[in-house]
Formats: C-alpha cells, sequence, structure tokens
C-alpha cells in the first residue's frame, strides 16, 4: 500500500512541473516570502533595507495572490474547474508535495496578503520591537511563508510543516521583548503549540500506518477503505489538533493569555491569521479527507455553541482592551465553526465569508486598540475615557469594524451572520440559531461597552487626562495610516459584499465536491496507471 | 521488534504527560522532549517492519524498509530539537527575571479571580490587592 510499491514508477515517470506561468505562482507566496527573509537575515544591520526588502517582497505577495484568485475563479466550466495544482520539484503526487490552490485557498491567500503587508507598515510606523530587534523583519517574513504554505499544501504531513514554520516564528514575535509577562505568557503558548504539533505528528503516524500516504487527496480516497469507527477516530483526532489551534471551546485557554502580552502589530496579526489557519485546516480535512460519515456535525454544532458563549462571556467579564478583543476572537470562531458543522453549501459558504470578514475586521479592531494605547498609555476600560473628543480619528477608526462585528447592517458582519443564522435556520438546527443570535446580542454589548468607557466620559487617570490634553502625545502617521487601509478594506467587504458571497459560494461548492480536488492532484498519477 | 517500540512508545508518552503536568519549567519542557521522541517511535513503526536500505536497484523493491516515515520523522526531531532549544531560552530568561523555573499563573486571572473575592471584603483590602497585581502587570 505505501509509496514504495510504486518505487518502479517512481524512476520511470516524473514529469516536468507544469507548464505555463500559472503553475510558476503557485508556490510563490511561499518561497517569495522565505527568500526575503533571507535577504533580511543579510541585512540584519541595515534596518531601512529590511524595510524595504520586506514591504516589496509582501506586495509582491499581494500581486501574486490577486493573480492567483482571478486565474483559479475564472476556470469556472473547465473540467477540473477552479484548481490549480502544482506538482514541487516535478515529483507527481502522491510521491512529490502537491500544492494546490482551489478558491478557498486563493482568497485565504489574498486576505492573509493584505493584512501581513499592512501590519507590517503598522509595525514599522511604531517605532518599537521592529527597529529595535534585527530579527524581526525576517521572522515575520517567515511567518508569511508559513502561513501561505498552510492555505496551499496538498499534503499533511507538509502541513505539519507550514504549522511549524508558523508557530516558531510566532513563539519569537511573542517573546521578542523579552519582558516578564511575556516570557510567563509565551512559555505556555510555546509548551500548548508544542503539545499540539506532537498530537499532530501522532495523528499523521496513525493515518500513514493505517493508508500508507499523507497526501489530502489519496487519504481521501484511501479513507471509505477504512472501518467507520477508525474514520470517526481520525476525523476527531483531527479536529482536536486544529481545534487547538484555532481555539474552538476546550481548547481556547492559551488563547486570551497569550496574545495581549505580545507587541500590538504582532497581536494584530496572530488574531487575524493564526486562528482562521487552524479553522482552515478543520475546513479543509473535514470537507475533503472524510466522507459524510465521518464527519463530525452534531459535535461540532456543540463545540460551536459552547465557543460563541464562553468566548462572548469571557470578553465581558475583562477590563482591558486586548483582552477583550482576544476572547471575543474565540466566540467568532464559534460563528464560523457553526457554518461547517451545518455541512450545506450555505453554511460552507457562510463560514467561509466569515472568515474573510473576520480576518479583516478583527485585525482593524486589534491595529485600533494598538492606537488607542499609543495615544492613552494604557487600554484599560477602566482607566481611559473621553477619547471621542480627543482623538476623533480613532474613534471613527474603531466604530466602523465595531459595528462590522457586531453585526450590524449593512456591514459586512450582518452579511456573514444573516448567512450563517439562514444557513442554519434552513437545515433546522433550532438550538445553535438561538445561541448564535444571543451571542450576538452579547457582542453588540461588548463592543458597545468599549465604545462608552474608552471613547466616551472622562478619563479617570490624572495621568491618562494629561497624556490626553491637545498636542500632547501624537500617534505615527504610519500607524494610523495602515489602520487606515485596514479599516478601508473592511469597508470594502461592506461594498463588495455581493460579489465576494458568491465568490464564498463557489468556494463552498469546489469544498463540498471533493472529487474535483481528487482529480486535480492525483490526475496525472491515475493516468499512468499508478 | 513491533511490541517493543510500541511499548517504548507508551512509556515515553506516559512519563511525558506526567512531566507535564507538573509545576516546574524545566520538567515540563523534558516532558514535551519525552512526548516527541514518543510520537516519533510511533512515526517509524507507521511505516511497518523492517527492510532493507531503500536503495534503487539494490535489490527487489518489496524487501525495501518504508523510507517514507524515517524521512518524517527525521523532520520532526529536528523541529522537536529547535523548538525544545527555544523553550529552554525562554526558561533561562524566566529564570533570569524571577529567579525560579516555577510556571506563575497569569496576573490577568488572578485579577479576575481577586475581583470577586473583593465583594466580600473590605474596600480599603481590595484596594490594596488591586494596587499589588496592578504592579504586577508591567
Amino acid at each position: 500500500m505505501s509509496a514504495l510499491t510504486s518505487m518502479g514508477f517512481l524512476a520511470a515517470d516524473v514529469t516536468a512541473p507544469g507548464s505555463g506561468s500559472f503553475d510558476a505562482l503557485i508556490p510563490l507566496p511561499v518561497i517569495l516570502p522565505l527568500l526575503a527573509a533571507a535577504l533580511s537575515v543579510v541585512f540584519a544591520r541595515l534596518r531601512n533595507v529590511q524595510r524595504v526588502i520586506s514591504v516589496v517582497a509582501l506586495l509582491g505577495l499581494v500581486a501574486n495572490n490577486i493573480l492567483l484568485l482571478t486565474r483559479v475563479d475564472a476556470a469556472t466550466g473547465d473540467a477540473i474547474g477552479g484548481i490549480a495544482v502544482s506538482q514541487a520539484g516535478g515529483w507527481v503526487a502522491p510521491l512529490g508535495i502537491s500544492l494546490v490552490v482551489d478558491r478557498l485557498a486563493a482568497m485565504m491567500l489574498l486576505v492573509s496578503s493584505l493584512m501581513l503587508v499592512s501590519v507590517l507598515v503598522y509595525a514599522i510606523g511604531q517605532h518599537a520591537e521592529e527597529r529595535r530587534f534585527a530579527a524581526f523583519h525576517p521572522v515575520y517574513l517567515v511567518l508569511a511563508a508559513g502561513v501561505s504554505a498552510s492555505f496551499i499544501t496538498g499534503d499533511l504531513f507538509n502541513l505539519f510543516v507550514a504549522f511549524e514554520m508558523m508557530l516558531v516564528s510566532s513563539y519569537v514575535l511573542l517573546t521578542l521583548g523579552g519582558r516578564a509577562g511575556q516570557v510567563r505568557s509565551g512559555m505556555s503558548y510555546v509548551v500548548i503549540s508544542l503539545i499540539a504539533s506532537t498530537f499532530f505528528i501522532t495523528a499523521l503516524a496513525l493515518l500513514y500506518s493505517a493508508t500508507g500516504t499523507v497526501n489530502m487527496a489519496e487519504l481521501a480516497e484511501r479513507m471509505p477503505e477504512l472501518g467507520s469507527g477508525v474514520r470517526v477516530g481520525f476525523s476527531l483526532l483531527l479536529i482536536a489538533v486544529f481545534g487547538i489551534k484555532a481555539g474552538i471551546f476546550p481548547l481556547f485557554f492559551w488563547l486570551p493569555d497569550s496574545y495581549p502580552t505580545a507587541p500590538n502589530a504582532v497581536t494584530a496579526i496572530f488574531a487575524g491569521l493564526l486562528t482562521k489557519v487552524g479553522v482552515y485546516a478543520i475546513i479543509r480535512t473535514q470537507l475533503l479527507i472524510f466522507p459524510t460519515d465521518a464527519q463530525q456535525g452534531t459535535l461540532l454544532l456543540v463545540v460551536a455553541s459552547c465557543t460563541m458563549l464562553v468566548g462572548v462571556l469571557g470578553a465581558l467579564s475583562h477590563d482591558d482592551l486586548q483582552r477583550i478583543l482576544s476572547f471575543h476572537i474565540i466566540s467568532h470562531i464559534g460563528y464560523m465553526i457553526m457554518g461547517l458543522a451545518l455541512f450545506t453549501l450555505a453554511g460552507i459558504a457562510g463560514a467561509v465569508f466569515y472568515v474573510i470578514h473576520h480576518i479583516v475586521v478583527k485585525t482593524a479592531l486589534f491595529l485600533v486598540a494598538g492606537l488607542v494605547e499609543r495615544k492613552a498609555g494604557s487600554d484599560r476600560l477602566s482607566r481611559v475615557g473621553g477619547l471621542v473628543r480627543s482623538a476623533p480619528m480613532i474613534a471613527i477608526l474603531f466604530a466602523l469594524p465595531a459595528l462590522s462585528i457586531a453585526g450590524i447592517p449593512p456591514f459586512s458582519g450582518f452579511v456573514a451572520k444573516f448567512a450563517i443564522v439562514s444557513a442554519g435556520i434552513e437545515a433546522q438546527q433550532w438550538g445553535i440559531v438561538v445561541v448564535s443570535l444571543t451571542v450576538s446580542l452579547l457582542t453588540m454589548y461588548v463592543m458597545g461597552r468599549i465604545w462608552s468607557n474608552v471613547f466616551w466620559g472622562q478619563p479617570e487617570d490624572g495621568e491618562i487626562a494629561a497624556r490626553l490634553e491637545p498636542g500632547v502625545t501624537k500617534v505615527p502617521m504610519l500607524m494610523t495610516a495602515s489602520t487606515v487601509v485596514v479599516v478601508g478594506l473592511s469597508v470594502a467587504l461592506l461594498v463588495f459584499a455581493g460579489p465576494l458571497y458568491d465568490l464564498a459560494e463557489r468556494a463552498a461548492a469546489d469544498l463540498l465536491n471533493p472529487q474535483v480536488y481528487i482529480d486535480a492532484v492525483l490526475g496525472s498519477h491515475s493516468e499512468a496507471g499508478g | 521488534m513491533s511490541v517493543l517500540l510500541a511499548f517504548a512508545a507508551a512509556m515515553l508518552f506516559g512519563t511525558g504527560t506526567w512531566l507535564l503536568l507538573q509545576r516546574r519549567l524545566s520538567r515540563i519542557i523534558i516532558g514535551v522532549g519525552l512526548i516527541g521522541h514518543g510520537s516519533n517511535i510511533l512515526l517509524l513503526t507507521s511505516g511497518g517492519g523492517r527492510g532493507l536500505p531503500p536503495i534503487i536497484g539494490s535489490a527487489d523493491p518489496t524487501d525495501f524498509a518504508d523510507p517514507l516515515p524515517q524521512a518524517l520523522a527525521l523532520t520532526s526531531i529536528v523541529i522537536t530539537f529547535g523548538v525544545t532549544a527555544f523553550l529552554f531560552a525562554v526558561g533561562y530568561r524566566s529564570w533570569k527575571l524571577t529567579n525560579d523555573d516555577i510556571v506563575e499563573d497569569d496576573v490577568e486571572d488572578r485579577y479576575i479571580a481577586r475581583r470577586a473575592v473583593d465583594a466580600e471584603v473590605s474596600e480599603g483590602e481590595a484596594a490594596e490587592r488591586e494596587r499589588a497585581i496592578e504592579e504586577d502587570r508591567v
């Protein structure tokens, strides 16, 4: 069963790695940041050169991902429409590592690269960790490569490697300052992630001994041959592995503990991207690898409800802006899992839309939290106040994404929630519909609480009141500018909600028809008779 | 052979889990390392039994040992090694900052927990405690 038996075939049938410029675009989201990371190590002493390298590389990434998305999406109606495959090094699947870009992956790539470049500019403007440590740029670029690699890989072991790239750089970014709080929460973050990684390895070992492959498309083909109990076991194991990364209900506790201690810009990128990579992996593996009877619909619905409730209640009980927002991430992961757990076209399309919306809006909120902290010198609700007068710009920048995330029409958050809740009603899952509507009300309360404490009223602290006097503290231009860009993107989500939802629906249709993906990856292989 | 390896993996997982539950960071790190070894052994056994070195042309391919799990295990050993080294560095930093390697409770968690207790104690005492935590926060 193993790859070994096809060894003779291996020597005989090595095809060139695709043809045309299209295939060349696929590995670029990983290669480009890695090359740039290497370059920026060379220029470790010249911070400005590093800055240029990183910004240019990430802008190149954005351009590349726009091209990828348009080409993948334009391929509608094709036999293997909407999926681009590149076999790394020219080794055909399942021997080589397949890189696969379908609509979902292309969307995630584009949104994540937009966030990566905006947050980098913000970090440069902040003049904090980015200025003090030569390691910031290389590590940040490796993080970018890891995130991109997780989206495009078609191989489960390669997904592990991509996760590790992403996580190891996140460990470094989290503890970069070396302050006591960072070291303490960094330790628990590293230990938890390391345990998740060993679980992942364990799951891979068991999967390999049961099926003889780690290629996702081939796994999907061989999964039906296993006993149903074994299939369910694997399904649960992978949910647990990715659930730790995504921060779903019983596995979320590390998240609000570690994220807020990182530098603001780093927290923003963690909040926007890292948990969503976990959600992406859950969506991908559940829909691709497992046949319908091993998909954990009911379990995921229960988990989703608990995730939503616990997240929002945690957000209610805290006083620290970054902490509130961190707990709030968890609550919203619940909505994404709910969309997936319905296992219907509408539900999955809603989940995809929600992921995209949440990446942008959450990053925007964290960037604004950074602005508040820079302006007022604190981000505790009980101490800050009156920002609507002293910093009206920050107030506007907060209000737009906050209204969106609270699900006020016509913002993108409303579209996302509406899509998921109506999918829930369609599937007649009344329990979760009630929970999600309640949580959405509580979300509005959380955002209102932040607004009335931070932006209205008076600062209770004399020190902060002095900082907020006109002209005392200035927020650097670049920080405000990049926040404006991200908030602008979140408003663009509202303007283009229609086309974006259609795109999400096409992506969901692809996901629900895994045979297309399998054929796209293994096509040449099965023709060769392997 | 396989039974022995399975037993070894089980031992490593068990000991590692016990060490993970300790309060001292040094033990936690060793525990994580042991669990990592356990999963690597599991990965090695997933390729089936022993066989000949898998060099094309040296023998009949059906007699070869499966090289893929070995490659995977090698990758994961390297990654675990790197991360463990990083954890030790963080642990050293923590020891330098606090002269101790006991993992502390989160300050913010203590803050929330105290707020619940404060509801029952006198106001002066509550303010006193809050100030102490506030100092820890930085």
